[in-house]
């Protein structure tokens, strides 16, 4: 049979050995965080620097209303810099992608009979794993620090997991970006560039009102302030919630459909990017 | 049924013709030897026919199962060890191969028993617990070699396996791949060294531009060549007194190039033996003598007209660089 029309190839892999292979790469992926000392030495003192920097340093000159006391900034800051971690965490996707590529290992994925979509799956839910692990060590910090959760486990709980579904989205993104430019010093340079605006121009360290009108538009509607919001309606004192604009629940509704969209764009430009790349 | 059948696979990048029409085809269990220069287009039709590549034109088959229409069937049929070894340096030698058998659908169980039995094959076994990163460049061939090996292929393919890796290393891999191949495993394999190509392949193919343009065995090969030659320096002085001796022995003149003079040596030694007779007796002292085995440059020269650009000697090989 010839190649003459664009008709491709019809033969797939079973789904319940597509799950494997994401299993099988998401673990090799966790296993190369665990091994390497510096990923996993940048990956945690970094946020974990942000948090001491922002809060002891900027923290008793910024005013975000929180109720008043000594530990006022910590718990507007707690939900914002697991939003933040999330954020810059995700150009890993990006480095580990394109170090894969260029180490050859992603010929040897494409030449075995396993399911394609494994190796970005695998490889965005490994930095998932991380992730969870990276902001449980933030909220044991920043419990010593004097960050509360003021409503109850269930709500942290369910803050942790709008924020990591977030960061989730966000290595979609990098995902993208990483194949898109192929190297690993070009993916973190590139990965930075939607990664600033997003993150400063937010809530995350500073509330909006701040800001001067034009940019304070921007900041309200986007996504990490709307997430980082979400987060902290999740864990701040009940009082506090009219701080943040929204209601709870029209925050954690536009938290998902930023999350979903997220997704729904950039797992098939990732996937399609990833046919280009190696293609 | 043939182990590979490619006909007329034409792949372009652009304005480089990778590929410009290459039909090969060969039967199970033996060794093919492709032999080209860097740039003939080795890697690109190895790449197509493990289905990394989707060919322009062109139609093939590997172990009976069409490339096009089912690549994931021929991926369940197929090993490869890239010119890369593509081996992750944070797990351990066993992880790695374990890995690429759950990945060729193994169980746990089968995916442990398998890797066991491959890294002791290929005497991986002792350091199959220690992560790659400290693994030699050898040894990741090595590794790799087994990974390719762990979903029992019935098709290998093996892209310049000994490029870049030290000369011993290169020897006991030949090794390997030779029992390898003793135990029936049909074998693709490119390489830019004749020397490869005639220890190891049953067929060679040679390559260049992307087009195949000699294939036979290894000895059909030599003979298009003329074989072996005696190849002579001498001073300035002597030259024309050495072309008379060296004339007198072929029955032709020699070929000069460079400083170099050489005859065709049909009778190997024998022909040495003449030539220095000859020389001696002619009172010429030959600052260099030698009976030379057809190389490759050789052989493109013969064949193309032009040298195969790359002139690494086996033994010697440089840095990787994608073919």
């Amino acid at each position: 049979m010839s190649v003459t029309t664009s008709i491709r190839p019809r033969s797939r892999v079973p789904l319940r050995s597509a799950v494997i292979h994401t299993a099988v790469i998401t673990r090799r992926n966790v296993l190369r965080f665990i091994r390497i000392p510096q990923l996993l030495l940048f990956s945690t003192v970094q946020p974990v620097m942000f948090l001491l920097l922002f809060n002891y340093v900027f923290g008793g000159a910024i005013t975000t209303g929180t109720p008043a006391g000594p530990d006022q900034y910590i718990n507007w800051l707690i939900p914002g810099i697991l939003v933040q971690s999330a954020a810059f965490g995700a150009t890993a996707t990006a480095m580990g992608l394109t170090e894969d590529l260029g180490a050859g290992v992603i010929d040897r994925f494409r030449s075995l009979p396993m399911a394609r979509s494994a190796v970005l799956t695998g490889r965005t839910l490994a930095d998932l794993v991380r992730n969870s692990f990276v902001f449980s060590l933030m909220l044991v910090v920043g419990y010593l620090m004097g960050w509360r959760f003021e409503q109850g486990f269930f709500k942290m709980a369910l803050g942790f997991g709008v924020a990591l579904l977030f960061g989730y989205s966000f290595s979609w993104v990098m995902a993208a970006i990483g194949l898109a430019v192929k190297t690993p010093e070009a993916a973190q340079s590139a990965g930075f560039l939607p990664i600033f605006p997003l993150v400063f121009a937010s809530s995350i360290f500073v509330p909006t009102s701040s800001m001067p009108d034009w940019l304070q538009t921007f900041a309200e509607v986007q996504p990490v302030t709307i997430v980082a919001n979400t987060v902290r309606s999740l864990m701040i004192p009940e009082e506090a919630l009219g701080l943040l604009g929204l209601d709870q629940g029209t925050l954690i509704l536009q938290s998902f459909a930023w999350i979903v969209a997220i997704i729904a764009v950039f797992a098939p430009l990732s996937v399609r990017q990833y046919k280009k790349a190696v293609g | 049924m043939n182990a590979v059948e490619a006909q007329n696979i034409v792949k372009h990048f652009g304005d480089t013709h990778a590929l410009d029409g290459v039909s090969i085809q060969f039967e199970e269990g033996i060794v093919y030897g492709l032999l080209g220069p860097n740039g003939a287009g080795k890697t690109t039709l190895i790449r197509v026919l493990t289905t990394l590549l989707t060919p322009d034109s062109g139609s093939a088959s590997v172990a009976g199962v069409d490339l096009i229409t089912d690549p994931v069937g021929v991926r369940r049929k197929v090993g490869l060890a890239g010119q890369f070894a593509a081996v992750d340096e944070h797990q351990t030698g066993r992880e790695n191969v374990e890995m690429v058998g759950r990945l060729y659908n193994l169980s746990g169980e089968e995916a442990r028993s398998r890797a066991d039995e491959v890294l002791d094959r290929i005497n991986l076994a002792e350091v199959a617990d220690i992560q790659v990163k400290t693994y030699s460049g050898g040894m990741r061939r090595k590794l790799d070699l087994a990974a390719s090996m762990v979903g029992r292929p019935e098709v290998l393919f093996l892209d310049e396996p000994t490029t870049g890796i030290d000369p011993a290393s290169r020897i006991a891999l030949w090794d390997l791949i030779e029992e390898m191949v003793d135990g029936g495993t049909t074998l693709l394999l490119t390489t830019q060294y004749l020397e490869e190509a005639d220890r190891l392949a049953d067929r060679i193919g040679v390559i260049d531009h992307g087009k195949l343009i000699a294939e036979g065995t290894s000895d059909e090969l030599k003979a298009t060549l003329g074989g072996d030659v005696v190849e002579i320096h001498v001073h300035n002085d002597d030259r024309a007194l050495a072309v008379e001796c060296l004339t007198r022995v072929a029955g032709e003149e020699p070929k000069a190039e460079g400083g170099s003079l050489s005859i065709p040596a049909p009778n190997g030694s024998k022909t040495l033996t003449a030539v220095v007779r000859e020389l001696d007796s002619a009172a010429i002292e030959p600052r260099d003598i030698a009976l030379r085995k057809p190389t490759l440059n050789d052989v493109f020269l013969t064949l193309t007209g032009h040298k195969a650009e790359d002139e690494s000697q086996p033994v010697t090989a440089r840095s990787r660089r994608r073919g």
